[in-house]
């Protein structure tokens, strides 16, 4: 029974951004990466299927320049998965010919019983690649997933939407799960657990081996710019009495707020 | 002329106020302004499509899709983005836009852009600013190889003028393929608060670690309450169990872009800052002059929350009372 996991390397959340200078992207250099952090709730979920499921075999893979997206490989090999695929793409694919790339190379290693993923990539900020994976492979999906239940043909798992509120939804597997926050706690990779990641071979597919046509790329960006600057902060001063009653002059007066 | 297909959303059968900016938008870009309007809740809000922009209606007031289901309402989507013959589809970055167009996009062959927060159309054209890496900075998409380009807009970020009851539109009624479906939906509970969800709302109130513990945070609900607010956190107090992850505002959780934010006790750690600094004015009350928020807010309160808050929201109760 082959479980996959899609994951992705991304800027760690402490970066701070900086554009190239032509505006075309982000400034890179001195970037530290790691695993998106949805989709190690989405290893952790797929570890955890796998030790309650005798035959389960974790596959991770990922889209990416290889020198970095392997890294996030490792992360997932080390955290238990079993197998590992990198499809080496060009930077800044968009999430239509990636989505496609993972759902053919899953396709080429005999299909899924089970794709987990995370529901958001912190750096495109898209939420695309699950739903169009599931799509593009014929499978149902659920994304912004919080809690999961089992059974051999289906899986009944509890969606956060709007509000706190839930949806209760069971798929016949198949099938596809995007995984949220509130999902699991994923473990931290044991000592053990890297060393054998750093040894196994990770199986390499070129993205232009897949036959995806350059017109399967829909969506491109550019432009890239900062937030506006911000002025500085007004401090209220004061006692307590006194700043309330400034801030609020201040929010209906001045920032017409109220 | 290709046309503009906006997916409608309904809520107690009032149409939802972003559903009523895509509208309105679509109604600017001087192309015919279709609605797409699901579920039973559409037949009776009809009219008010009209009020707001739609000329046509493509309705289908099946009960079957009174609950968003991603395998029905691709089909159906697909459907009508192909019948309405629309080449630019609006939609909300809502928990269904988001989920459903990426699936339909997939199915058609369209490009979709999620999360934009100024989009510009000329004739063919279509660019959408959105943020990347949680709001740290904002790109300008384009699309390329898509004959349906489909963009979901976060809310609050189109203006909306007051509806226009004498407008009318054509209604037509539809029945959209039903495939058979792989995805059952089993129940939908009801979240605790009936407010408007953190992506949504007009003003925030968020607390963080200086509330000391999870009981505190009825300080904040009482401030929101007046405010009509709704109450957000950061991930410290999430992790702790105090509040629920639905609550996070930040870089793994939710970006929100209110006209007000106001942070209780929250020191601005860079993730939660990526989440919340795109609000229009930013209130900060922490008892460290040196708390990284100071940085990002219009406001600063230095002093202790459980002395500011309770007096903020009797002065709020004052004003807003008259
Ligand atoms: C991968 C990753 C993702 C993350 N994602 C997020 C995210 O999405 N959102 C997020 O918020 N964080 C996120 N974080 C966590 C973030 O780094 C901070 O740890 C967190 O935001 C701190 O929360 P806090 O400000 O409530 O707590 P603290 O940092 O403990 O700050 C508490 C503040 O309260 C003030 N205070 C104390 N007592 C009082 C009082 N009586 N009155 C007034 N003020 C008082 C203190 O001066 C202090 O500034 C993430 C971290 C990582 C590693």
């Amino acid at each position: 029974m082959k479980i996959f996991v899609c994951l992705k390397q991304v800027p760690d959340t402490e970066t701070k951004i900086k554009i190239a200078a032509d505006g075309s992207g982000i400034d890179t250099a001195g970037i530290k990466w790691v695993m998106n952090p949805y989709d190690e709730h989405a290893v952790e979920e797929a570890v955890k299927f796998k030790e309650k499921n005798a035959g389960a075999q974790v596959f991770a893979i990922t889209s990416g320049p290889k020198a970095r997206a392997v890294e996030a490989l490792r992360t997932a090999l080390a955290m238990g998965a079993d197998e590992a695929i990198v499809i080496n793409s060009p930077e800044n694919l968009d999430a239509y010919s990636t989505a496609k790339a993972l759902a053919q190379a899953i396709t080429a290693e005999g299909g899924a019983h089970l794709i987990f993923a995370g529901k958001l990539s912190i750096d495109a900020n898209q939420s695309s690649v699950p739903q169009m994976v599931a799509e593009f492979l014929n499978i149902p999906h659920t994304s912004v997933v919080s809690k999961t239940e089992y059974t051999a043909e289906n899986v009944t798992v509890e969606r956060d939407v709007e509000g706190g509120a839930k949806e209760v939804v069971q798929m016949v597997n198949p099938s596809l799960i995007a995984a949220n926050k509130g999902l699991n706690m994923p473990r931290y990779a044991s000592l053990p657990g890297i060393m054998k990641a750093k040894k196994k071979v990770i199986k390499e597919v070129e993205f232009s081996s897949l036959g995806i046509a350059g017109t399967e790329q829909k969506v491109k960006y550019a432009g890239f710019s900062l937030p506006p600057e911000k002025p500085a902060v007004k401090l209220l001063t004061g006692d307590a009495a006194s700043q309330v009653s400034q801030l609020i002059t201040a929010l209906r007066d001045e920032a017409k707020v109220l | 002329m290709s046309k503009v297909l906006v997916f409608t959303e309904f809520q107690n059968g009032n149409l939802k106020r972003s559903s009523q900016e895509l509208l309105q938008f679509a109604a600017t870009t001087g192309k015919p302004v279709v609605a797409l309007a699901l579920g039973s809740q559409a037949k009776t809000g009809a009219a008010q499509l009209a009020h707001h922009g739609a000329q046509e209606v493509l309705l289908c007031a099946d009960t079957a899709y009174d609950a968003y289901n991603p395998e029905l309402f691709s089909v159906a989507a697909a459907e009508a983005i192909q019948q309405a013959g629309a080449s630019l589809v609006l939609a909300s970055a809502s928990s269904s836009g988001k989920d459903l167009f990426p699936r339909v996009a997939a199915k058609i062959g369209a490009g979709v852009v999620s999360d934009g927060t100024e989009i510009t159309v000329s004739g063919d054209d279509v660019k959408v600013k959105k943020p990347m890496y949680a709001g740290k900075c904002f790109a300008t998409a384009q699309f390329e190889n898509a004959a349906t380009k489909i963009v979901l807009m976060r809310a609050n970020q189109l203006p909306v003028a007051a509806a226009d009851t004498s407008k009318t539109a054509t209604i037509t009624e539809h029945a959209f393929t039903k495939p058979s479906l792989k995805t059952l939906i089993k129940e939908v509970v009801k979240g605790a608060s009936e407010k408007l969800d953190l992506t949504e709302a007009n003003v925030v109130v968020s607390g963080g670690r200086g509330l000391k513990e999870a009981a505190n945070f009825s300080m904040l609900n009482d401030l929101a309450s007046v405010l009509g607010a709704t109450v957000g956190a950061s991930r410290a107090v999430v992790d702790a169990g105090w509040v629920g992850h639905s609550m996070q505002v930040g870089q793994t959780g939710k970006t929100v872009a209110p006209t007000l934010y106001i942070a209780v006790g929250i020191s601005g750690a860079i993730q939660h800052l990526a989440g919340m600094s795109g609000s229009k004015v930013i209130v900060a009350i922490n008892n460290d002059p040196n708390a990284p928020i100071f940085q990002k807010a219009t406001y600063g309160i230095v002093g202790d929350a459980f002395e500011i808050v309770p007096k903020l929201t009797e002065e709020f109760k004052k004003i807003l009372a008259h």
